[in-house]
C-alpha cells in the first residue's frame, strides 16, 4: 500500500517536472532507463537464485504453465470485445489492435501508428502504459481479490522485465519462473496479434 | 530479448552464490528503489511526449475505458485458472 502510493507520486513527479521541462540531464528517459531496468532484472536474478526451490516449482507446475498466457489472451480479448460497444467511434479491429499490446507499449504504438494513424497509436501507447502502470499499482490487490496469477495476465508482456520485481514482490519468487514464461510466450504474440488485427 | 536473459541469469547465477550471505536480506528493498526510479523514468517520457500530452484529454478516456476491459479481464481469466488449477498447490507446499 505505502510502496503503491510512493510509486504513483513518483510516476507522477516525473510527468509534471517533464512538463515544466526540467528534466534532469542525466535522466533521459531511453538510456537511463534501460539501464536501470538492467539492474533492477539483476537483482531480480540474485533474488531467484538465492532462493531456495525453484526447479521443483517448474517441476511441479508441468503444462499447467501454458493456461496462464492463455488465460491472459482470452481475458483480454473478450473484454476488449465487450468494451468495444462503449466506444462506438472505435471499430472492433482498432480496439483488438490495442488490447493485443498486452502492456508492450512501445512495439504496439509504433506498429499501430505506422499502419493506423498516430491517433491509434497514441491510444494504444497510453493503454498499455496505462496497464503496466495498474500491475505496477494495483499488484498487492490483485493477489490479494484474485489470486497470484492476476498480477502476472495483467501485466502482459512485461513480466518478464519491468512488472517482474513487483510480480517476484507480492505473487512470490514461487510464481517467477511462470511470469518469465508467461511474459515470453505474450512478448512473441504482440507483433503476431496486432498485426492480425490490423489487417481485418 | 538475449540481453534480458543475459542479465537475469548472470543474477540467478550471483544470487545461487551468495544466498548464504545475510545481504540478499536487502535485495527486496534496492528491487523496491529500482522500481521507483523506473516509474519515474515511465512519468518522464510520459510528460516529453508531446503528442501524448497535447491530445491526451481525448484520447486519454479511450486509452483508460481499453486499458481497464484489458486488465480486468485477464484478471477474471487470471483468477479462473488460478483457482482451478493452481490454489491447491500453494496450499500443499
Amino acid at each position: 500500500m505505502r510502496d503503491s502510493l510512493i510509486y504513483l507520486l513518483v510516476f507522477a513527479l516525473g510527468i509534471v517536472l517533464a512538463l515544466v521541462g526540467w528534466v534532469p540531464e542525466f535522466f533521459l528517459p531511453d538510456d537511463m532507463a534501460k539501464g536501470i531496468l538492467y539492474l533492477l532484472l539483476f537483482f531480480v536474478g540474485i533474488q531467484i537464485g538465492s532462493s531456495k526451490h525453484l526447479l521443483s516449482v517448474v517441476k511441479s507446475l508441468g503444462f499447467k504453465i501454458v493456461l496462464v498466457p492463455a488465460a491472459t489472451t482470452i481475458g483480454t480479448f473478450a473484454a476488449v470485445i465487450l468494451v468495444s460497444y462503449l466506444l462506438p467511434h472505435r471499430s472492433l479491429s482498432d480496439c483488438l489492435c490495442v488490447g493485443s499490446g498486452f502492456a508492450y507499449y512501445s512495439l504496439s504504438s509504433i506498429l499501430i501508428s505506422e499502419y493506423r494513424g498516430a491517433e491509434l497509436g497514441t491510444v494504444a501507447l497510453l493503454a498499455n502504459i496505462i496497464r503496466e502502470f495498474f500491475v505496477l499499482v494495483f499488484a498487492p490487490w490483485m493477489v490479494k481479490y484474485f489470486g497470484k496469477l492476476a498480477p502476472i495476465c495483467a501485466g502482459g508482456a512485461t513480466t518478464m522485465d519491468t512488472t517482474l520485481p513487483i510480480i517476484t514482490k507480492y505473487s512470490g519468487t514461487d510464481y517467477v519462473v511462470v511470469a518469465l514464461f508467461h511474459g515470453m510466450i505474450i512478448d512473441f504474440s504482440v507483433p503476431l496479434w496486432v498485426s492480425f488485427f490490423l489487417s481485418l | 530479448m538475449l540481453p534480458i536473459f543475459l542479465v537475469i541469469v548472470s543474477g540467478i547465477v550471483v544470487g545461487s552464490l551468495v544466498r548464504n550471505i545475510s545481504a540478499t536480506r536487502y535485495t527486496g528493498k534496492i528491487i523496491g528503489i529500482l522500481i521507483a526510479l523506473l516509474l519515474f523514468s515511465l512519468g518522464l517520457s510520459v510528460g516529453t511526449n508531446e503528442q501524448v500530452i497535447t491530445n491526451f484529454r481525448f484520447i486519454g478516456l479511450d486509452a483508460f475505458v481499453i486499458a481497464t476491459a484489458a486488465t480486468l479481464g485477464s484478471v477474471l481469466c487470471a483468477a479462473w485458472v488460478y483457482r482451478k488449477f493452481f490454489r491447491k498447490k500453494d496450499k500443499e507446499s
